[in-house]
């Protein structure tokens, strides 16, 4: 054996111990890194920090331009609007306005702002930037992307004192206490060139007004928020609010469970049975604001008139939209697909907007009655033939095509069922599950639709979806309307209802369109899906649900959940066991590989000797 | 003799000594069409860049949906205001012009504003790039270095138990899916099971409040299970193909003779027979490297990691044309220049290739 393969032998020994040893090195280091990161970190500089997971990305922090949940939560949060919504019952209570009076003629309404609001730079908080932020939206096309609806009908907003606010309409209104708008600081936004361009996410802390600031932004990383210490209505409890993102909802569960976040929303009924045994943690399965419904094409058309798309001619007679809604068994919809994490659906509104819920009379109900559909459509004309498929006034079979979302479970699971449920009556179901449902669905191309809204505490928008002037103004037009309903009746109650400025008037009017709506069989309300959430009571002592009594916690209207969570006393001893482990981890990561670098080596003198 | 037959590291380049296939070769005509063959690849590297180009503006265009449709979804808007989104964004321009636009733009670096995020394109890729880049590229150093090694000694020692437990366990991490290994490792090494503590974070890149070289450490800690993930399910590749390309240069006369002139048997793996084989590995390892760049969709979406793999879904889902016609040029432009690369090292590696 020559000298270098002596050398080559200790050179192999020497590189297999380096790089155990370098190995054992990057482990160590990476386990004496932070370890377990939201407790520690918390009690190591003595902060609580509430962290929230959410899975969505925020598409813009403008308020001009956010259009998407996560980021209007933000807003919220650090902006204030004219006015907010009670958690208890959802009704307008003062925001940055204190007051708000329309004139006799209602169209003129005065709104009191508030003289004890400043922005987090130090400048008190004024009606002329309420008015600079309504006069932006209405003259510039970039900063009406948002929330451009609301100022729709704004005929003029000035300012003639720093507490005074007034907006002149073009009709009246009744939703004037429900503006949805961030207010934003004048003295920041005149000097944003382009408002269609930019985000707001470069500098920071973010000037705003609401209970927190906006400290810290990175793209599908994070979203860091301060208590503001001057909010008028007092300060948050915790010290720090942080979004974390989590694009996988098992891992935001297992963050849950660790301990690394407080919150997680958006659980699956999987999901949610895991966590119910849990230690430290609660689940909360409460109403949703959403519902869930099929829609029936009723004929696409726009405001001129003009009938476009392909919708089933047969879905034009009332009695079959009635037949098809009769043979769909909500109850096994929410039992089997929802498990029970969801409500019964009936009338448009879910029932946690209690001053707007409507249940049918029990006369009006449309149960689950197959027989008593198949006799409707009988009624109506359509009879089965020698196959037993139901046949069409052209006497080809009835095969509805259902537009469903590919990345919904539930439109699938729901599918399945409509297949086995109409089948019966001899209807084929053709399910198209589409990432983009929004071309055939804007086309009109589609006989029915898995279809779903959250509703606002102010039922005005999802009621005037369903208005002829929703209608595109030409088929080439893109219209608000849902689902192409065009009902005179339905309409002239929508304009009583908007105009109608008694609160109690109103909800029985909004009632009387729900009816109208529910009769009509255009839309069949199957369910009002939970929100399923969880948090940790070891971090959370205390939270504001929305509605009060029983209501969620992640997209409130309002900032009351995280504006008032009052943080948990700490706990020593969860946090001596993990450091016990921690330092268990440490040891034993290090002694096997220190173990591993041993064996490699003796095993290879050993070959090499061998050979020698 | 001891010299011939260890020669110096450098004449790995030239393949092994005397025994070797390529020994007897001049250097000078190993190396003599070159500058040729260097030529030729480049005009097709840039040809394919160009197709990529081409292709990432058409492709798009065939995904259903009409982008200026999801920007106003849900809102009221009249023919004209439609027109004017559809002139913001060039889309009103016939289909050539579009394109020639496009090009034309592409080559100076801008790729055009997302429409979903109201941002340059450019930003947007160069704001996840660096932490995908972090992600596989600390993935693909181990899995590569691990794949090599355990792939070399498997085919050495070919047959033995130790082949068989190595070859098996990589095809078995090679066929989990990465995902659902990810999900474990959360589960076992990050909440913590049993006696086993929750030793990593969940998810996601930083802590988020750290500076400094506390902040580096922060990051080492999060990246830990994500890369211990990518470098179990891909080392299984690396393995595979570097043994059987060891094993089909094992049975050669240079080894046997290698072998006679009494040289350890530790040496002739490493000097004669593994540069030998690294050929296809070396086409494997380049192809890795410009993957590395597109990240890895699963194992960044099951660890939150803010890389370009999420992005990309993003950008799919709406669909958001500039972002995805982005992604799709850099991700297809990093494979071509690896592929290059790759193509350009070969003839040193292996002078019958540069010929």
């Amino acid at each position: 054996m020559d000298t270098h393969d002596q050398y080559g032998a200790r050179g192999t020994v020497l590189r297999l111990l380096a790089a155990a040893g370098a190995a054992a090195l990057t482990l160590t280091v990476g386990l004496v890194t932070p370890l377990n990161p939201a407790p520690q970190q918390a009690e190591a500089d003595g902060k609580k920090v509430l962290t929230v997971a959410v899975a969505q990305s925020v598409d813009s922090l403008s308020p001009f331009l956010a259009a998407r949940l996560v980021s209007t939560s933000i807003h919220r949060l650090t902006y204030e609007y004219l006015t907010n919504y009670d958690p208890k019952d959802n009704h307008a209570i003062p925001g940055l306005a204190t007051k708000w009076e329309p004139s006799a003629d209602k169209l003129t309404w005065t709104y009191t702002i508030r003289d004890n609001s400043k922005w987090s730079d130090g400048k008190q908080a004024t009606a002329e930037d309420a008015a600079w932020t309504f006069n932006t939206m209405m003259t510039d096309e970039g900063a009406a992307t948002a929330n451009g609806s609301f100022v729709a009908n704004f005929e003029k907003v000035t300012a003639p004192s720093p507490t005074k606010l007034v907006i002149e309409l073009k009709k009246p209104q009744a939703t004037m206490a429900a503006l949805d708008v961030p207010i934003v600081p004048k003295h920041v936004w005149e000097k944003v060139d382009d408002f269609s361009k930019f985000n707001n996410d470069k500098s920071f802390p973010v000037v705003g007004n609401g209970p927190f600031v906006l400290t810290g932004y990175k793209a599908d990383s994070y979203v860091r928020l301060k208590p503001n210490k001057s909010f008028w209505r007092g300060a948050p409890k915790f010290d720090e609010l942080v979004f974390k993102y989590y694009k996988d909802g098992d891992a935001a569960v297992a963050a849950l469970q660790k301990g690394e976040v407080s919150f997680v929303s958006g659980l699956t009924p999987a999901q949610a049975a895991a966590l119910k045994g849990q230690a430290d943690v609660t689940v909360n399965d409460a109403p949703g604001r959403r519902f869930y419904a099929l829609a029936t094409n009723p004929g696409a058309q726009s405001k001129d008139g003009e009938k476009f798309g392909d919708g089933h001619e047969s879905l034009l007679d009332r009695r079959v939209r009635q037949a098809l809604f009769m043979a769909v068994d909500r109850q096994t919809v929410i039992d089997k697909v929802f498990q029970g994490h969801a409500e019964e659906g009936e009338g448009y509104i879910p029932p946690r907007f209690s001053t707007y819920y409507w249940q049918p009379s029990d006369g009006q109900k449309i149960t689950y009655d197959p027989e008593k559909a198949a006799q409707l459509l009988k009624e109506a004309g359509y009879s089965k033939n020698g196959d037993g498929k139901l046949v069409g006034k052209n006497g080809k079979p009835i095969t509805y095509r259902v537009l469903c979302h590919a990345t919904d479970p539930q439109d699938k699971a729901v599918g399945k069922y409509l297949q086995e449920w109409w089948g019966k009556l001899g209807i084929g179901v053709e399910l198209d599950c589409r990432d983009n449902v929004s071309d055939p669905w804007l086309a009109g191309e589609y006989d029915l639709a898995f279809d779903g809204w959250s509703v606002n505490p102010d039922p005005d928008f999802v009621l005037s979806i369903h208005t002829c002037s929703a209608l595109p103004a030409t088929p080439k037009d893109i219209g608000a309307t849902d689902n192409f309903i065009c009902d005179k009746k339905f309409d002239e109650l929508y304009a009583q209802q908007l105009a109608e400025y008694d609160p109690a008037k109103r909800a029985e009017i909004v009632k009387r369109m729900e009816s109208r709506l529910y009769d009509t069989g255009y839309m069949n309300v199957m369910a009002y899906p939970n929100a399923v959430e969880a948090y940790r009571t070891d971090q959370i002592a205390s939270i504001t649900k929305m509605p009060e009594a029983a209501g969620n916690i992640y997209g409130q209207d309002g900032y009351w959940s995280w504006w008032s969570a009052t943080p948990a006393a700490a706990s020593e001893s969860s946090d001596d066991s993990s450091q016990t482990g921690v330092i268990i981890g440490i040891v034993a990561g290090v002694v096997v590989l220190a173990g591993l670098g041993v064996f490699f080596a003796m095993r290879h003198r050993a070959t090499a000797e061998d050979r020698e | 003799m001891t010299a011939e037959a260890t020669p110096p590291l450098v004449g790995k380049t030239e393949g092994p000594a005397s025994a070797g296939p390529s020994a007897r070769r001049p250097r000078a005509s190993a190396t003599a069409g070159y500058p040729r063959y260097v030529a030729g690849k480049l005009g097709g590297a840039a040809v394919s860049l160009l197709a990529v180009l081409v292709t990432s503006f058409f492709l798009f265009r065939l995904i259903p949906g009409d982008p200026v449709k999801f920007m106003t979804g849900g809102r009221q808007v009249s023919a004209e205001q439609l027109a004017a989104y559809r002139r913001e964004f060039g889309l009103d321009l016939p289909m050539w012009e579009q394109f020639t636009d496009y090009c034309g733009k592409a080559l100076t670096g801008d790729l055009g504003t997302s429409y979903q995020f109201r941002a340059p394109v450019l930003d947007k890729i160069t704001e996840a790039l660096p932490n995908t880049l972090l992600l596989t590229g600390t993935s693909f150093v181990l899995y590569t270095v691990l794949g090599v090694f355990l792939g070399t000694r498997a085919a050495w020692r070919n047959g033995g138990l130790g082949d068989r437990i190595n070859t098996g366990l990589a095809l078995t991490l090679y066929s989990i899916p990465s995902f659902w290994l990810g999900l474990l490792l959360i589960i076992v090494f990050a909440v913590g099971i049993g006696p086993i503590p929750g030793l990593f974070p969940t998810g996601g890149m930083e802590s988020g409040d750290e500076q400094g070289f506390a902040y580096v450490l922060d990051v080492a800690h999060h990246l830990v299970l994500p890369v211990v993930t990518l470098v179990a399910v891909e080392y299984g590749q690396t393995l595979l193909v570097t043994r059987s390309a060891l094993l089909d240069e094992m049975g050669s006369d240079y080894l046997t003779t290698a072998r006679a002139k009494g040289l350890r048997d530790d040496l002739v793996r490493r000097r004669h027979a593994v540069p030998n084989a690294l050929l296809p590995t070396m086409t494997l390892i380049f192809i890795n490297l410009g993957r590395t760049v597109a990240g890895v969709i699963l194992v960044e979406t099951v660890f939150s990691w803010p890389g370009l793999g999420g992005l990309f879904y993003q950008a799919l889902s709406v669909p958001d044309l500039p972002l995805v016609q982005g992604l799709f040029f850099v991700f297809a432009a990093a494979v071509i220049v690896m592929n290059t690369l790759a193509d350009l090292i070969y003839p040193l590696l292996d002078p019958r290739v540069g010929r």
